[in-house]
């Protein structure tokens, strides 16, 4: 028996930077792959057994997210491979790239085997990790880099426990590029962050929050930069916040390193302002920073500086909010907000369709080194619809994530995810 | 400053941080902070408190203005002057008064503040005084009690401490008139860590102080201090050239350890207050300090026991201004009463 398997999606307008695509098209999906794409594809000359019909909406490789904490293994009760993964397939991410700091950390071949147990058990969209660059993420022995590489890892990074050591630090940078693995960095200077809570500035010395400098984050990217243009490694930063280390970055790239940066969606839109009001919501790590850094960081999406955007989701329990601020917990739940926000920016002509798409898909897969976030013939069939032109409100009540700390709750959105087809599969 | 995104679309989030204070009325609902309040409701705290001093001068020192009220004292920090002048001054107010200190409290054991605080109040508390080592502490607080409830700021992290900074004011305005406008103020040393001084600011400014200087090295001082409407000077000297009120802040010995500065007695020698250094504030100057005061570090015995030291008058109007606040929010006209001899 050969039952059609196929999804037929009719006249979307099909936006894939990768092939310099941007117009109304059928795609036509079958086993899992982009089978064909032409101005008209009947349905009687396909296997198909669904047709979306895509009039007025918007068809895009789907979402590949280089930032976001699913806490399993070893902190279930904040959100597990299965509720987490369910929350990216309704918000269009069809791949999430776990960073290594889950417990146990992601060290050895045998806790990259458990995650891709659990994936293959619960998972509902794609995943990848990063290994750990040392082992525990001490910054003092590098970890087996070759064996997690083997293991499928697809970089390697401390996570957000940065390498204080700079002679261990040169070596790991070493001994990852020996392996052609990407090392993903979060820049922060512990001594200079001390223990702080909120951009170092007038807000913070206001209302009393120990502030964490400019120069925690760019003092790094330029030690780390000088690292580089010695080693020739490839690096990636993740989470920039500043202004200043925009102007690190841009500089080397001019100087042709190969560097890469992403940018969390929610530091495109809140400053230290936000936390007026002492909204734990906003505590987040880097600390949102002033007007002119936002800004800055717009400005860096939009001019190929800063390659990618991200969720940097980071799911917590109802408790882990509820304390004065400096005893909260940081991070945001970001899945489900980094379309719409994304294309806010489209809204706001802060960026292109062309652009926002490319931070979201192809831009993150080249930086991840895998094969997804196009639409070319033969591909993975991963795609987000979007509905350009449906209002809609964020709730608590109505989000998937298992976490539902966001300060971008009550926010109105123009975007609304129609559909996400994963592996040529109709996610609902 | 207002952010209107997160007021405008956070549910959650209830009003500003100045304005969850007031009432619908615009009357004193919570003390937090300072800043946001206006010249009129920081005249009535000193007002009100000027009329408590006579209460306080009394051979029976006791008013019924809150009898039958129970007002908790929630100590997570260690504390004498503060914690005992609130206790006072409920007591001189016929209030119950309930005293936790965090070393023998439940946190110790793993409960959190809102736990805490549910606790206390379903044991029908109807003000909560508040000392917190984390800034925002109160307005926390504030936004998680049952309507019906007060809370009062002892002093959360390094933001505020307004009762405190409302006892200075007294005390300057005894000893310098009601009119701040032409007053030159210096504030001197860890202006960084200090609750106290980010609360005096707010209250200079809004009683419409004539100059505010912070005195400190570097170090000692938070980013763009000069925002909150100061002038910024990292010499003694300089910085207390005619004044009319100098006020000193307590240096922890903690400071040296963060390579904050090299000694007690290099501080010492560049920003202690002596016999010789108060000479470049005007003659007249008062000598202001919100204690505990460390003799020989941040200024000399024979200044803080001088002519011009005021120091124990603020222990004194500490009493009365807690009084002052505590029945202005719990909603009882003291102004009567205090006339009342």
């Amino acid at each position: 028996m050969n039952q059609p398997s196929g999804i037929l999606i009719k006249q979307g307008r099909l936006i894939d930077p990768a092939n310099q695509l941007d117009a109304v098209k059928d795609i036509y999906l079958e086993n899992g792959r982009v089978i064909a794409i032409d101005d008209h594809i009947e349905q009687s000359k396909t296997a198909a057994a669904e047709e979306i019909d895509a009039r007025g909406l918007i068809v895009m490789p789907g979402i590949i997210d280089l930032c976001a904490r699913v806490r399993e293994p070893g902190l279930e009760h904040k959100a597990t491979i299965k509720t987490e993964t369910i929350a990216a397939s309704k918000a269009g991410i069809t791949t999430l790239c776990c960073p290594p700091d889950t417990d146990p950390v992601i060290d050895e071949k045998a806790v990259v085997d458990l995650i891709n147990h659990g994936v293959k058990n619960a998972a509902h969209s794609h995943i990848v990790c990063l290994g750990a660059m040392t082992s525990k993420l001490k910054g003092e022995h590098l970890s087996e880099m070759a064996a997690l590489k083997a293991a499928g890892c697809v970089g390697i990074s401390n996570a957000s426990r940065p390498i204080t050591n700079t002679l261990v630090l040169r070596r790991a940078l070493e001994y990852a590029s020996s392996h052609d693995l990407t090392v993903f960095i979060e820049p922060n200077d512990p001594y200079l962050s001390n223990h702080g809570c909120a951009h170092e500035g007038a807000v913070a010395t206001r209302l009393g929050l120990p502030g964490i400098p400019d120069a925690a984050e760019s003092t790094v990217i330029a030690r780390d930069l000088e690292l580089i243009a010695e080693i020739g490694a490839r690096v990636h930063f993740g989470r920039i916040s500043s202004a200043r280390s925009i102007g690190l970055i841009e500089q080397a790239q001019k100087q042709g390193l190969k560097v890469t940066a992403d940018v969390a969606i929610h530091q495109l839109f809140l400053t230290e302002m936000d936390l007026s009001t002492y909204n734990s919501h906003c505590h987040v790590l880097p600390p949102f920073r002033e007007l002119r850094d936002r800004d800055a960081l717009r400005y860096a999406v939009a001019n190929g500086i800063v390659q990618a955007i991200c969720s940097d989701h980071q799911p917590h329990e109802e408790d882990a909010k509820l304390h004065p601020f400096p005893a909260t917990e940081p991070g945001i739940s970001g899945l489900e907000t980094l379309l719409p926000l994304t294309l806010k920016l489209v809204s706001e002509n802060i960026l292109s369709w062309q652009q926002a798409v490319t931070s979201l898909t192809i831009a993150p897969g080249k930086i991840l080194g895998i094969d997804k976030g196009h639409l070319s013939i033969g591909a993975v069939a991963d795609l987000a619809i979007i509905n350009p032109d449906k209002d809609w409100t964020l709730e608590a009540e109505t989000m998937k994530s298992q976490g539902k700390n966001t300060p971008f709750l009550g926010w109105h959105f123009q975007h609304q995810l129609a559909h996400t087809i994963i592996n040529g599969q109709l996610i609902r | 400053m207002v952010n209107k995104n997160a007021r405008a679309t956070n549910p959650l989030l209830g009003q500003d941080h100045w304005n969850i204070q007031l009432d619908e009325n615009g009357r004193l609902k919570h003390f937090l902070t300072i800043e946001g309040l206006g010249s009129e409701i920081l005249t009535e705290i000193l007002d009100t408190a000027e009329n408590f001093t006579s209460v306080n001068k009394r051979t029976v020192k006791k008013v019924p203005l809150l009898r039958g009220k129970t007002i908790t004292n929630l100590f997570f920090e260690a504390s004498t002057r503060t914690r005992t002048t609130f206790e006072l001054a409920a007591k001189r107010l016929s209030a119950d008064v309930l005293n936790i200190n965090i070393s023998t409290s439940a946190t110790s054991k793993g409960e959190s503040l809102l736990d805490t605080l549910y606790n206390l109040q379903a044991m029908q508390t109807d003000m909560f005084v508040i000392r917190h080592q984390d800034s925002g502490a109160a307005h926390f607080a504030a936004r998680h009690v049952a309507p019906y409830i007060s809370v009062l700021n002892a002093g959360d992290g390094r933001h505020a401490h307004p009762t405190q900074a409302m006892l200075d004011m007294l005390t300057i305005r005894q000893n310098k008139g009601h009119d701040f406008s032409a007053l030159r103020v210096a504030i001197v040393g860890d202006i960084l860590h200090s609750r106290v001084a980010r609360s005096q600011i707010h209250a200079l400014n809004t009683l419409n102080i004539g100059d505010i200087r912070v005195v400190a090295p570097r170090t000692l001082l938070p980013a763009d201090i000069e925002k909150l409407g100061v002038n910024v000077h990292y010499n003694l000297q300089q910085g207390i050239a005619d004044a009319d009120v100098v006020i000193m802040l307590r240096l922890q010995k903690e400071r040296m350890q963060g390579a904050m500065l090299p000694s007690e007695l290099e501080y010492y020698q560049q920003y202690g207050l002596t016999s010789e250094t108060l000479k470049y504030a005007k003659p007249d100057a008062i000598v202001m300090h919100p204690g505990p005061i460390n003799r020989g570090v941040e200024i000399e015995s024979c200044v803080a026991d001088g002519m011009q030291s005021v120091i124990l008058d603020q222990v004194s109007n500490g009493i009365a201004v807690r009084m002052a606040v505590m029945s202005m929010t719990l909603g009882t006209s003291a102004q009567q009463t205090g006339d009342d001899k």
